[in-house]
């Protein structure tokens, strides 16, 4: 049948169903149908703590939101267009989001007098027949009986029918976007290759749902947004906790160092190990550890071997880390500690994002304990931010901390990876034996960087021992003098400073070197941040952006351009973390932001509190 | 990365004496330590193992003993409270071929690093833990410890311990050790024995060293250590032989049932009807472990020392290194094809 078609620049779709109804799937399909024809995206995947909260509650529903746009992107949307209801329950909780005039796709099953009441709506009140939906364009699909009738030839059970329901909504978009649905065939075939009954029920229902589309007079528009006018170049998409475990692999295999993983399974960390245990080949190690704590201190022991000893996870396993991390700073051994944030403090909101853990990353441990902290501002960039953690603490010889966040984390964007042969080298020098004139190693003499040498066991003539006590400046023996504990804790801080003259100068990301207002950011408010600030600025105010990945050492010239703006506004999504270390080291008067919500700060707020200072 | 020169260079290397694996560091202990009777027994063993010394790494925790790498020529790391089991998990995972040594005591491995000692053990590195059990926290100067007997008195229990011991050997069989064992500073040969077969064994191997702390806890296994009352209280445990114990051997062990039971060879029982040893019998060891009385009581079964139970399982670290290897021959790493990934899109 042919049809209108209509172009659109920019489309916010929210997907949004109980958790068990597969809309963590369905997003994923379409973002990936999606970047393949090289239009922009951004995603934001919200689910519930519970693997499987009660069915059809407020707390069960699990969303997935997709941005997808003809123009530069760079977060998911404040608000959507088009809204997916698999039941009642996520039409409540998601209603509010909807912009005035937005799609809604309901399946009209999920209605039922049951789905209303455990969605806590009065009763007797339908918002499907109460005229209360009349500011939207309401799609009314029974989704549940179609994805019945179109498997009634199937010999299968009624709750394994059911489960299909979520490729009927999904065969259905992809007719209203008037896409090609090879990539979601291609990926169900290799997914239920093994499983024939399953394959051919997706695959009847997926195209069940695209026909309803194409023979449904109902529907007189389809949708098409252009391909994103974006940098040329080779592009995929990728999550980020995807990107930073290739960036380990990556790191590990230019700096020729084996990988060990040490980590112990926690949300929203764990799929950094599930992505690096399928990557034996590239000879990594992967350890599930019994706790947090021996997955940091196997790491150390690995380091200690001569590994890149890598720790992964979120902010309560930090916690358990602490003491930990003292002895990798103590023992100067490379180690790389990643941790993905999340709603704090103790459990707090394990599956939503927050920025909270900046202060316990400069100072939660005992003593004067310095390290690098290194920071992901998007899914992607996680590659080479956590690329370059590597190479600080293997060249610098420290522990260093790589904070990500959940946000990031389960979040997917184009990607224009890079070829290994553009990726820059990481020397590592292992102390092979002793130097001129040395009669015994001296396990603590510097060089310029003020790193130690790195000298591992089964290196003959090197044998030495070292350990968590303060220690003589240069050779390493066991030492309470007051003098020498000074000049060790003045030479551990000197050494993780000396880093600032080894990384870039801080780059002002949008706007002017100089001007009215700075927002300076860090990790995933990165989006938001220039999207907000590129509105303001295309209207015509002074308004700059710079978004920080070396948050310490601070670049060297961050401090002059703190200088050079009327105010310095620090939106964080946690109670003022960053604006606090600001103010202690450039006292500077900077202004916070702060959201602590368990959801990333939008554009729309934004812009009205940049707006303040202009 | 790590070259093979320190392997080849070693095999013609000097043979080395206990002295080289001595360090120019001052030993610290308080004079009259058991920890003293260890280090010179360790220092005896190891230029016999035929491993270069530059492969043999110890590392330790946090308590008296744990200063152990300091005076060991080796390797070492001094690490932090009740880690050193983990840390060397992570580092013989990454270096099979090292030899790696954890020594630990009874607050460090049982109590602070319990956690870690038992999946150590069910993992089956091939490491060596030794515990020097001396009933007591030394280093903080004298509270009782997860070994320390029911109703001690000490700084933290004036109206004594409430807290029940472990016993380690038993924890050691419940989490599948593969080799566990009991030894005591006070007897070198025994002690030295011990740390052969503990070296020998090719897995997770356990070795509780009773240990006498001359300060806080002096006398705790006088019993077991002293002339008058070893030959009583002490049970020598030997490969395929019977359970014989007290002066000039006169006892032995039978089993009744499960129920090991004393019986005087005067009484009419030969060799024939003792308990044959059988380090390979988990079942046997698992009663051997729980011989356990206090000495003190009327009627009390003596103390077994030696190899309580031996067994080969495959090690962690061979089986992980076994994975990459087969994941290697199935798929070559390509950094390009895995960046790349399934599908991508160009822009030109």
């Amino acid at each position: 049948m042919a049809r209108k078609q209509e172009v659109l620049q920019d489309v916010v779709i929210k997907f949004a169903g109980d958790s068990g109804d597969g809309m963590q799937l369905t997003g994923t399909q379409f973002t990936n149908n999606t970047a393949l024809l090289g239009i922009d995206l951004s995603t934001f995947p919200d689910f519930p703590a519970e693997i499987r909260a009660p069915i059809g509650t407020i707390p069960g529903v699990s969303g997935f939101q997709l941005r997808f746009s003809s123009d530069r992107v760079f977060t998911p949307g404040d608000a959507c267009d088009v809204l997916v209801a698999m039941n009642a329950a996520a039409l409540k909780a998601n209603l509010g989001a909807l912009k005035k005039g937005g799609k809604i796709i309901v399946n009209t099953d999920g209605f039922d007098s049951k789905n209303l009441r455990l969605a806590n709506y009065p009763d007797g009140e339908n918002p499907l027949e109460n005229g209360s939906l009349e500011n939207y364009e309401v799609i009314r699909i029974d989704v549940t009986k179609m994805t019945r009738e179109a498997l009634k030839e199937f010999q299968m059970g009624m709750k394994e029918k059911d489960r299909a329901k979520n490729m009927f909504v999904l065969g259905f978009l992809y007719w209203l976007y008037g896409r090609d649905m090879s990539n979601t065939t291609d990926f169900l075939k290799e997914k239920f290759g093994k499983k024939p009954d399953i394959l051919d029920s997706n695959m009847k229902v997926l195209q069940a749902g695209y026909n309803y589309g194409d023979t449904t007079e109902a529907f007189a528009i389809t949708y098409k947004v252009e391909k994103a006018k974006m940098p040329s170049g080779t592009y995929r998409s990728v999550m980020g906790n995807q990107s930073l475990a290739y960036g380990l692999i990556a790191a590990a295999q230019v700096s020729g160092l084996p990988m060990f993983l040490g980590t112990y399974p926690i949300t929203p960390a764990s799929d950094i190990l599930h992505e690096l245990s399928r990557h034996k080949n590239f000879g990594i190690r992967t350890f599930q550890a019994e706790d947090e704590i021996a997955a940091i201190t196997s790491a150390i022991g690995a380091s200690y071997g001569g590994a890149l000893g890598v720790t992964t996870t979120s902010g309560p396993g930090m916690a358990l880390k602490a003491e930990a991390m003292g002895l990798a700073v103590m023992l100067e051994v490379p180690l790389v500690i990643i941790n993905v944030q999340r709603g704090g403090p103790s459990t707090g909101l394990p599956t939503k994002t927050e920025q909270s853990d900046l202060l316990q990353a400069y100072y939660g441990r005992n003593g004067e304990c310095p390290m690098p902290v290194i920071s992901a501002s998007t899914p992607a960039d996680c590659f080479e931010a956590v690329y370059e953690a590597v190479r600080i603490s293997v060249q610098h010889m420290t522990p260093v901390i790589f904070l990500s966040d959940g946000y990031i984390a389960n979040g997917a964007e184009p990607w224009k990876f890079p070829a290994t042969a553009d990726l820059p080298p990481i020397h590592v020098k292992f102390k092979t034996e002793l130097g001129h004139g040395e009669e015994k190693l001296q396990p603590y003499l510097r060089d310029e960087k003020l790193a130690r040498p790195w000298a591992v066991p089964g290196t003959a003539g090197l044998e030495h021992r070292i350990g968590g006590l303060e220690k003589q400046n240069i050779t390493g023996n066991i030492s309470y003098d007051p003098e020498n504990h000074q000049l060790m804790v003045k030479i551990r801080q000197e050494k993780v400073d000396k880093i600032a003259e080894y990384i870039p100068e801080q780059k002002i990301d949008s706007g002017a070197a100089k001007g009215k207002v700075l927002v300076l950011g860090w990790g995933s408010t990165f989006g938001a941040i220039k999207s907000a600030v590129s509105e303001l600025i295309a209207a015509g105010h002074e308004v700059s952006h710079a978004h920080l990945r070396y948050v310490r050492p601070f670049p060297k010239n961050l401090g002059e351009i703190l200088k050079s703006f009327d105010t310095v506004l620090v939106p964080e999504i946690n109670n003022g973390q960053l604006i606090k270390i600001l103010r202690d080291v450039y006292l500077v008067d900077a202004k916070p932001y702060n959201k602590i919500m368990g959801v990333p700060i939008t554009k729309t707020e934004l812009v009205e509190e940049i707006r303040k200072y202009l | 990365m790590r070259e093979s020169k320190s392997m080849s260079e070693t095999a013609t290397a000097p043979v080395l004496t206990a002295k080289d694996f001595a360090t120019d560091q001052e030993v610290r202990w308080c004079p009259g330590c058991g920890d003293y009777s260890i280090l010179a027994q360790v220092q005896k063993v190891m230029p016999t193992l035929g491993i270069p010394r530059e492969n043999i790494v110890i590392i330790s925790g946090i308590g008296c003993s744990s200063r152990f790498p300091y005076y060991m020529n080796t390797y070492g790391m001094h690490s932090i409270h009740g880690r050193a089991t983990a840390i060397a998990s992570g580092l013989k995972a990454s270096r099979p071929e090292l030899s790696v040594w954890i020594v630990s005591g009874d607050g460090d491995s049982l109590s602070i690093g319990g956690n870690h000692t038992i999946h150590l053990l069910r993992r089956n590195f091939d490491v060596n833990l030794l515990v020097f059990n001396n009933q007591i926290y030394g280093l903080t100067k004298g509270q009782y410890s997860p070994t320390s007997e029911e109703n001690k008195v000490t700084k933290s229990t004036p109206f004594g311990s409430i807290d029940h011991p472990f016993n380690p050997l038993a924890l050691a069989m419940g989490a599948d050790a593969s080799f566990v064992a009991r030894t005591m500073d006070r007897d070198p040969k025994h002690l030295q024995a011990m740390l052969l077969r503990t070296n020998q064994h090719k897995g997770a191997s356990f070795l509780e060293i009773y240990q006498n702390c001359n300060i806080f806890n002096d006398g705790a296994f006088e019993v077991f250590t002293e002339k008058g009352s070893k030959a009583q209280e002490t049970l020598f445990l030997e490969q395929g032989k019977p359970l014989l114990f007290g002066a000039g051997s006169d006892k032995g062990i039978k089993l009744d049932g499960f129920t090991p039971k004393v019986v005087n060879l005067a009484d009419g029982y030969s060799a024939d009807d003792l308990w044959i040893h059988d380090e390979q019998d988990i079942y046997k060891a698992q009663i051997l472990t729980r011989i356990f009385d206090d000495p003190k009581v009327e009627g009390h079964l003596p103390r077994p020392f030696g190899v309580f139970y031996e067994n080969d399982r495959p090690c962690y670290e061979e089986i992980m290194a076994l994975q990459i290897e087969d994941a290697k021959a199935r798929k070559t790493a390509d950094l390009d094809a895995l960046l790349k990934g399934k599908e991508t899109w160009t822009i030109v």
